[in-house]
C-alpha cells in the first residue's frame, strides 16, 4: 500500500488554489514491515499546512496525521470523532498515523492534558479548512451555490438531492495544497452525530485477542535481542567487563560498551538476558545520594537557584503577623515512579547513514533531536516513528529505550530491539521529584481568612528534554538541565483571600533524575493547598464545602462544587465527625480548577480508617468534572477512572526507596501499588458544556485525591496526615501522637 | 520449534519462536500477571514458568482463547464494557478471568476481585475489569 507519488499537478478552485500530488496511503503495520527510508521527503509535515494533517484517497478514505499520540488514554478515536465530525465522513472511513517524524506534524509532546485541547483543536481547524474547500469546489463542479450544499457521509449535496459529488471524487487522488486557515468556519455544536457520542474505542478489540502489535511486538527483519546492563550505583564508573562470563552464552553477538554505557547483543531474546544476568562487571562505588530518612531534610538543605513568586496578593506576610489565629503546617510527597506494566522498549536500524528508530515515546519529534545529537548525525537524517506500547503516564523510560537500542544497533550494525527489565524500569526511568510545601494561614478574630502564604521546595527547571541515560552513561551530547515538569502549577490557589503570597524555591539539585508524572506538580501542591484549606475550615468549626463556597468567586467554580454537593449527596457539617470504634469512617472534600485556567474537578472521598492497624481503606470516590465541550464522555470516564485508581494507589502505597547508591525498590514486591481488593468504587457526573472549548482530562482529576483522602481520614480519626504515602505505621503514629 | 535452553520461560517460546502477541513481559518474576496463559486450563504466569515444566500440556494463549471473529465470552465481555486503557495487562486479566470464570460461573464481587488480585493494572482500569468479568458471568 505504500504507494509512491506518482504526479503532480495544479487544480484551481474557487479563488482557492488548489495544489496537489496523489499521497500514499499508509498503514503503521505496512511503514513499520516496510523499513521505510529514515528521510521521506514526500509529504508536508508543517504545522500550517493541511496536508500535514489530513489525506482523502479517490474512494473517500480519510486519513489523520497526528502528531499527539494514543499513550492507551483513547485519544486515537476521540481524534478520529473530532474529524470525522468536522467533515462529516463516517468514523470506519478514518484512519490514523500518530507520531511519525516523517509523516506526522509537530503538535508537541503528548503531556499535559493537551491532546484534545491543543493538539485536537488544529486537527479540528485542518478539518474545517479541508471541509471549506471541498465545498467550494464542489459548488463550482455541480453549478450549486456553497450555501445550498449539504455533506452527509463524505458525499456533497444540493439541498434539493439532485446533484452530489463525493469527497473522493473532488479530491481525485491529490492533495489539499491548502494553508490551515484559522477562521474557516467550525460545524455548530448542536448539530454534532459524532462529537459527544460514547464511541467505542477502536484499538479494544485488537488489545482483547492478541491481534494489536504493540511496541514490544514489533520486528524488523534481521533484527538482533539487546539488553542493558545498567550501572551498579547511579554513579558509578565502569571499571572492567569479563568477556569470558558470557562466552558460553549461546548466540551472543557482542558486548557493547562506550564510557558507563554497557550492553549486550544477541540473536535471541532470551539469549540477550542471559548475557546480561551472567556478565561479570566491576563497577566503581558510589554513595552519592541522600539518606532516605533524611530525605527532607535533605531537600531543606538543597542550595536554592531561584523563586518563583507564582502568585502575590496585597501583603501576605505583615497579614499573618497581624493575625488573631495562625496556622502552620508542612506537606510532603515522596519520591514516585511513573510504574508502566510494560518495561520501555524500542527498536532502532541504522541503514544507510540513516536512523530510523521506533519507540513508545510522548515526543517522536523532540526524540529524534535527541537521537541526532547524541549521533551528532543531522536531524533530517533520523526518523522517529511511535508505536503504543505500555501506558506511561508521562515521561517514563521509553525515550531511554530508545537511545539504547540506538547505541547497541550502531555497534552491531544490525537492527536492535531492547526492551528493559523490570529493574530497569523501576531503577532507571526518571522520577517524579520529592515536594516539600510549608503553608501558613492568618485567620482574624472572627474567623476570616485574612493571610495565605505557602512555600514551596521542587527541582528548578521546567519543561523540555530530559536527558537520555544511554547519552549520558556513553559521554555523548545531551541536556544537562533538570526537566521535571512544570511543577510550580497550582501553587497559587483559587480562592479569594485579601493577602496571598505563593512562592516556589527551586532547588539546585534532586536525588534522581526528575520528569513529570500524570499532574506534575498540580497533583502534589493540590495537596497541600487543599488538605491545608481543610485545616482552615476545621480551625474555624465550618462545613468544609460552605467553606470553600466562601471564598470561590468563579462561576463555574461554584457550579460544580453545588453539582457535586448534591452528587455526593453532601450534608454539612463541620469535621472531624464523632469518635466512633476501631474503624472509624469519614468523608473529605476537595476542588481543583487545573493550573487556573482549564478543567475543573470536585471530588468527595469516603474512608474507613482502621485505629488499631492504622489501614486506610478508600471506598468510594464521587467525582464531578468540568472539561468543557466532552468528545466522547466514555473515554473521559475512562479516564477519571483511572486518575482516582492510580492515584490512590500513589498515596496509600507508593514511595521509591533507596540507600546511598540506588534505588532499592525494584520490582511490584518492593514498589507495591493497589490491586483489586483495595480499589474504591468511583461515580462521576460530568459537566456537557458543548459550546465551549475541549479541555484536558488525562491529569486533572488526579490532582484531587490526596486532598479528598487526608481530608477523609481527619474526618474519620481527628488527624493530620500530611505526607504521602499514607502507610499503616504513619497512620498509626498520627493517631498515637494526636 | 527447537530451544537450546530448558530453562528459557514459556513466555519467549510463545513470543518470540511463535511469535504471538498475547503473553506480554511485565515483570519476569511472576509478581504481574501479563504473561499469564493456560496450562491445561490452569492460569499461570509464562515469564517463570521454564520449557522443561510445560511437557505436554496444553497450552492456550489469548490468541487461542478466541478471535475478532469468534470471540470467547470474556474478551466479548472487555470489549462491550471497553475496559482498557493501555491495555497491556489485559492479556493477563482475561486469560485469568477466563480460568477463574470456568470453576465459578457465578461469582460475587468479592470473588472477582479475589481472583485477580494477583493481576496488576496500572492505569486503573479496575472498575471497568470487574463489570466485565461479572457480564461474563451473567452470559454477556
Amino acid at each position: 500500500m505504500f504507494a509512491k507519488p506518482s504526479r503532480r499537478d495544479f487544480l484551481k478552485g474557487t479563488g482557492i488554489l488548489l495544489v496537489s500530488f496523489s499521497l500514499p496511503t499508509l498503514s503503521k503495520t505496512t511503514l513499520a514491515q516496510s523499513g521505510p527510508p529514515a528521510n521521506t521527503k514526500t509529504k508536508t509535515v508543517a504545522l500550517d499546512d493541511v496536508d500535514a494533517f489530513l489525506a482523502i484517497d479517490p474512494s473517500g478514505g480519510v486519513t489523520l496525521y497526528s502528531g499527539k499520540v494514543d499513550l492507551g488514554t483513547g485519544i486515537g478515536t476521540a481524534l478520529t470523532q473530532i474529524v470525522a465530525e468536522e467533515l462529516d465522513v463516517p468514523l470506519a472511513r478514518v484512519h490514523v498515523i500518530e507520531g511519525d517524524t516523517a509523516l506526522t506534524p509537530a503538535q508537541g509532546k503528548t503531556w499535559g492534558s493537551l491532546s484534545i485541547q491543543n493538539g485536537g483543536m488544529q486537527i479540528r481547524q485542518a478539518a474545517a479548512t479541508a471541509r471549506h474547500a471541498l465545498l467550494q469546489e464542489a459548488a463550482k463542479r455541480l453549478g450549486v451555490p456553497a450555501e445550498d450544499l449539504v455533506v452527509e457521509e463524505g458525499t456533497v449535496r444540493s439541498r434539493s438531492g439532485a446533484k452530489q459529488v463525493s469527497y473522493g471524487e473532488l479530491i481525485g487522488g491529490k492533495t489539499f495544497s491548502l494553508k490551515l486557515d484559522k477562521q474557516a468556519p467550525l460545524k455548530d455544536p448542536a448539530s454534532y452525530k459524532i462529537v459527544g457520542q460514547p464511541v467505542p474505542r477502536f484499538d479494544i478489540p485488537g488489545k482483547m485477542t492478541g491481534q494489536f502489535t504493540y511496541m514490544q511486538d514489533f520486528k524488523v527483519p534481521g533484527m538482533l535481542h539487546g539488553r542493558v546492563v545498567r550501572p551498579a550505583s547511579i554513579g558509578s564508573t565502569l571499571l572492567g567487563v569479563d568477556e569470558s562470563s558470557v562466552k558460553d552464552v549461546p548466540g551472543l553477538v557482542k558486548v557493547v560498551r562506550q564510557g558507563n554505557f554497557l550492553g549486550v547483543v544477541a540473536e535471541s531474546e532470551w539469549g540477550a538476558i542471559r548475557a546480561a544476568q551472567k556478565l561479570k562487571v566491576t563497577w566503581s562505588n558510589w554513595e552519592g545520594l541522600p539518606e532516605q530518612s533524611k530525605l527532607w531534610e535533605y531537600v531543606r538543605a538543597t542550595k536554592v537557584s531561584k523563586d518563583d513568586v507564582t502568585s502575590n496578593v496585597g501583603n501576605a506576610e505583615p497579614a499573618l503577623e497581624q493575625a488573631a489565629k495562625r496556622l502552620n503546617a508542612t506537606y510532603n510527597f515522596a519520591v514516585h515512579t511513573h510504574g508502566s506494566m510494560g518495561p520501555s522498549c524500542a527498536v532502532a536500524e541504522i541503514k544507510d547513514g540513516k536512523l530510523s528508530c521506533w519507540s513508545s515515546s510522548q515526543a517522536t519529534h523532540d526524540l529524534r533531536q535527541q537521537l541526532a545529537a547524541m549521533l551528532s548525525m543531522p536531524d533530517t537524517d533520523v526518523r522517529g516513528i511511535y508505536l503504543e506500547g505500555s501506558g506511561c503516564y508521562g515521561r517514563n523510560g521509553h525515550e531511554d529505550a530508545a537511545a539504547d537500542a540506538v547505541l547497541l544497533a550502531r555497534a552491531v550494525e544490525r537492527p536492535v530491539r531492547v526492551q528493559w527489565m523490570r529493574a530497569d524500569e523501576h531503577g532507571w526511568d526518571p522520577k517524579g521529584p520529592p515536594t516539600l510545601m510549608d503553608l501558613q494561614a492568618g485567620l482574624d478574630a472572627t474567623g476570616n481568612v485574612i493571610a495565605w502564604y505557602s512555600q514551596l521546595y521542587v527541582p528548578e527547571g521546567a519543561i523540555g528534554n530530559v536527558k537520555l541515560v544511554a547519552a549520558e552513561l556513553a559521554g555523548l551530547p545531551h541536556e544537562t538541565g533538570m526537566v521535571p515538569g512544570n511543577v510550580i502549577q497550582n501553587t497559587a490557589i483559587p480562592y479569594t483571600f485579601p493577602n496571598v503570597r505563593t512562592v516556589a524555591h527551586r532547588l539546585a539539585e534532586t536525588p534522581f533524575r526528575p520528569s513529570w508524572i500524570r499532574a506534575p506538580g498540580r497533583m502534589q501542591n493540590t495537596f497541600c493547598n487543599e488538605s491545608f484549606m481543610d485545616e482552615l475550615a476545621a480551625a474555624v468549626g465550618a462545613d468544609p464545602l460552605e467553606f470553600r463556597l466562601r471564598y470561590l468567586n468563579d462561576p463555574r467554580g461554584v457550579d460544580l462544587l453545588k453539582r457535586l454537593a448534591s452528587f455526593a449527596q453532601w450534608q454539612s457539617r463541620k469535621s472531624p465527625k464523632q469518635k466512633g470504634g476501631d474503624v472509624a469512617t469519614g468523608r473529605g472534600l476537595t476542588y481543583v480548577k487545573y493550573e487556573l485556567a482549564r478543567t475543573y474537578v470536585g471530588a468527595v472521598a469516603d474512608v474507613e480508617v482502621n485505629r488499631k492497624s492504622g489501614e486506610i481503606r478508600v471506598k468510594h470516590f464521587a467525582v464531578v468534572q468540568d472539561c468543557g465541550q466532552i468528545i466522547n464522555p466514555d473515554g473521559v470516564k475512562n479516564q477519571v477512572e483511572g486518575n482516582v485508581t492510580q492515584t490512590v494507589s500513589r498515596v496509600l502505597k507508593e514511595e521509591v526507596t533507596f540507600d546511598r547508591s540506588r534505588v532499592t525498590s525494584l520490582n511490584w514486591a518492593s514498589y507495591p501499588i493497589l490491586t483489586f481488593p483495595e480499589m474504591p468504587d468511583v461515580d462521576i457526573d460530568l459537566i456537557d458544556r458543548p459550546t465551549e472549548k475541549p479541555w484536558g482530562v488525562g491529569e486533572p482529576s488526579a490532582a484531587v485525591v490526596p486532598s479528598a483522602i487526608s481530608n477523609a481520614v481527619f474526618d474519620a480519626v481527628g488527624v493530620r496526615l500530611r505526607s504521602v504515602p499514607f502507610t499503616p505505621a504513619r497512620v498509626r503514629a498520627a493517631i498515637e501522637s494526636a | 520449534m527447537t530451544v537450546d535452553d530448558p530453562d528459557m520461560p514459556l513466555l519467549y517460546a510463545l513470543r518470540d519462536n511463535l511469535g504471538l502477541h498475547g503473553p506480554r513481559f511485565g515483570c519476569g518474576l511472576g509478581q504481574c500477571g501479563s504473561c499469564t496463559v493456560h496450562l491445561d486450563g490452569r492460569a499461570v504466569r509464562s515469564c517463570v514458568t521454564p520449557l522443561s515444566a510445560v511437557g505436554k500440556k496444553k497450552i492456550v494463549t489469548l490468541e487461542g482463547l478466541g478471535t475478532p471473529d469468534k470471540l470467547h465470552p470474556v474478551q466479548k465481555a472487555f470489549i462491550e464494557e471497553q475496559a482498557a486503557q493501555c491495555g497491556y495487562c489485559i492479556n493477563g486479566m482475561i486469560m485469568e478471568a477466563a480460568a477463574f470464570l470456568a470453576s465459578n460461573k457465578r461469582p460475587s464481587d468479592d470473588q472477582i476481585k479475589q481472583a485477580l488480585t494477583h493481576n496488576l493494572c496500572r492505569c486503573g482500569t479496575h472498575l471497568r475489569i470487574v463489570r466485565a468479568v461479572k457480564r461474563a458471568a451473567a452470559g454477556g
